[in-house]
């Protein structure tokens, strides 16, 4: 709509041009969107469904996988079935036609609390603590401030196995192995890196002087930082915070190693979902777009400062 | 109209921190509080990365194993540093890396770049289509990486039926994860579809960046749009490209999660990259001083790659 009012300028692709280049970005959206679509799909399928040959599209929707997903089941005689009252809510009726009984809850719902406290907590903190530096960084003659940032950087370029054998270790002796605290202070000190750098970046952008009027007019250097820097920094503070965010809530490597039953995130617990003989597909389906959901609203709600973040953090680093 | 804006933020805008605190953070210098915002991070990042990586060096000169915490352990200067280089199972497992490294970075380059390029069109609804492409970098790749598992099914899976579709061969011929020949492209073609998003915003922004002006020079020099690629488009975008073949290549390199669940360095070990390797030998056999030695080495290769990839990069840039 906007497109239409520019003027065309001898850089302005042809429509011709704009069609094809149209078609070919829509052709690959649509191609990589098939695996998500077939996640979403499968959730709703019946297991005898999801499994068939060929692939089913149309289908009656069920809502076994999801059921799978928050309950425990224990296999009955249909005699013991019998004898049981009427059945309770949806996911019994659904268990109890496979000669089932709902047992219990799953771990689902305390793995997907886990994920949250973990990625809210570390995005916190490590945000907090990367505006600080950023600011001390931006703002600051800090001896030996070049080998600082670069050390900052360079602790991402160990792989995550390797870090994960001495903080085995460590939280073992120090007794925060499978702990969500020690988990948060992980998180947090792969994602202060970015961070530092991120905000770095953003706060140098602010002009100086804003702050320097503020303490002319008698504001300490301290408040002149929470009550104008700050401010002019909501912006990136909130695009830090989504990568942050994203990192923690998506990573698997150190929660596989070294959380087990307390403090285990969602994405070790959904591959290992397992019905009875092998992989229950549309539970691990359902368990995978309840895990998704969050990540696909943020980005497409804030998909502009994400831009900017991503390429900002590219540029920068 | 500065001071208006900031004391009318500082009923919403100011922290929550005590009186008594406020007035003595207040008094300090600005060197006092350089340090007082920087020392917080420096030393979470001592604690939880620099001091575990010096341990990691001390275990790996040591036979210390993690599951038998109490047994006494005896230095063993390089041994471990000896086994690992002469060992061809560990270089079998940095071909599988370089393989796999290699592999995504070129495909996800080129069809990044081209997205790039096309994105740059600006076509009608070129911010939705975007945003579509995106989505799979986002998501985790742990999860996502799972549930490719039952995309790749011999009988039942998705990607299977339409290869079977579109060459006609059976469905159940191949098994993209259990086939020797196979699977090491199974993992390329999941990485690839999740982070060609991320080349090609990198990409996007290098793009953007190169200004008019210098295409409306060319056009009034009557080059063609093929030239103007191939003396424009492409020169001033290379910095950027570099960059985003730096970060998928440092990233590859320690690639983990997404591998672990589609094949587990299987079958055999034709998937076993390096974090694989590293990872049953810390965690499976509890081999703790000999994969610190591994891990050591690991990281000063991604180091070493990435400082001197680095240079040709600034050397590109100052061009």
């Amino acid at each position: 709509m906007s497109q239409a009012t520019i003027a065309h300028s001898v850089v302005e692709p042809s429509p011709g041009t704009r069609r094809l280049a149209g078609s070919l970005v829509v052709l690959y959206a649509v191609i990589t969107m098939i695996p998500l679509v077939w996640i979403v799909l499968t959730s709703f399928k019946s297991p005898d469904d999801a499994i068939s040959y060929p692939p089913k599209v149309v289908f009656t929707p069920s809502l076994e996988g999801f059921c799978n997903l928050f309950t425990t089941r224990s296999r009955q005689t249909p005699e013991f079935i019998q004898t049981l009252g009427p059945p309770q809510g949806l996911c019994d009726e659904i268990a109890r036609g496979r000669n089932m009984v709902v047992a219990g809850p799953s771990n689902y719902v305390p793995r997907f609390i886990n994920s949250l406290i973990i990625a809210f907590g570390s995005t916190v903190l490590a945000v907090a603590l990367g505006t600080l530096s950023a600011y001390g960084f931006s703002r600051f003659r800090v001896p030996l401030k070049d080998d600082l940032l670069f050390f900052i950087l360079s602790t991402r370029m160990m792989p995550p196995i390797a870090v994960a054998i001495p903080i085995y270790l460590m939280y073992r002796t120090i007794g925060l192995s499978d702990t969500r605290l020690g988990m948060i202070l992980l998180y947090t000190s792969v994602n202060v890196s970015l961070a530092v750098w991120l905000l770095k970046g953003f706060i140098d952008e602010i002009p100086r002087e804003y702050e320097e009027a503020a303490m002319i007019d008698g504001y300490t250097r301290f408040q002149a930082f929470v009550k104008v820097v700050l401010p002019q920094a909501t912006t990136g503070i909130a695009a830090t915070a989504i990568f942050c965010l994203i990192f923690a809530w998506n990573e698997y490597a150190f929660a596989v190693l070294l959380t087990s039953g307390n403090a285990q995130t969602a994405p070790p617990f959904i591959p290992i979902i397992i019905g009875e003989g092998g992989q229950d597909w549309p539970a691990v389906a359902a368990g995978t777009t309840l895990f998704l959901v969050p990540i696909v609203v943020f980005t497409v709600l804030l998909r502009k400062h994400l831009l900017r973040g991503i390429t900002f953090g590219a540029v920068r680093k | 109209m500065n001071d208006l804006s900031a004391s009318s933020r500082i009923t919403y805008g100011a922290v929550p921190v005590q009186p008594a605190v406020v007035r003595r953070i207040r008094g300090l210098s600005d060197k006092a509080l350089a340090w007082l915002f920087i020392t917080p991070t420096i030393v979470l990042l001592l604690a939880i990365n620099i001091f575990p990586l010096v341990w990691t060096i001390y275990l790996s000169f040591t036979n210390y194993r993690a599951n038998r915490a109490n047994a006494p352990v005896r230095w063993l200067g390089i041994d471990w540093y000896q086994t690992i280089l002469t060992d061809p199972d560990i270089w079998a497992a940095m071909q599988v890396t370089a393989h796999f490294v290699i592999w995504t970075v070129v495909i996800e380059t080129v069809l990044g770049f081209g997205l790039a390029f096309l994105i740059d069109k600006k076509f009608r609804g070129h911010g939705m289509w975007t945003t579509i492409i995106l989505l799979p970098m986002m998501l985790s790749p742990a999860v996502v990486g799972n549930f490719w598992t039952f995309l790749y099914q011999p009988q039942i899976g998705l990607f299977n039926y339409v290869v079977a579709f579109l060459t006609g061969r059976s469905a159940s011929s191949f098994q993209m994860l259990g086939d020797v020949t196979l699977s090491p492209w199974a993992i390329v073609i999941v990485d690839a579809w999740m982070w060609t998003p991320y080349v090609m915003l990198i990409c996007l922004a290098g793009l953007r960046s190169i200004p008019d002006y210098i295409y409306e020079a060319a056009e009034v020099d009557r080059a063609s749009k093929w030239r103007q690629f191939w003396s424009i488009t492409l020169p001033m975008a290379l910095p950027f490209i570099m960059l985003a073949v730096l970060f998928r290549g440092i990233e590859n390199f320690k690639m983990f999660d997404m591998v672990n669940l589609l094949t587990g360095g299987g079958p055999g070990s034709t998937t076993e990259v390096a974090s694989i390797t590293l990872k049953r030998a810390a965690f499976e056999s509890w081999r703790t001083g000999y994969s610190s030695a591994f891990a050591i080495i690991l990281f000063v290769t991604v180091f070493g790659l990435a400082n001197i990839y680095v240079k040709a990069l600034n050397r590109v840039k100052s061009r």
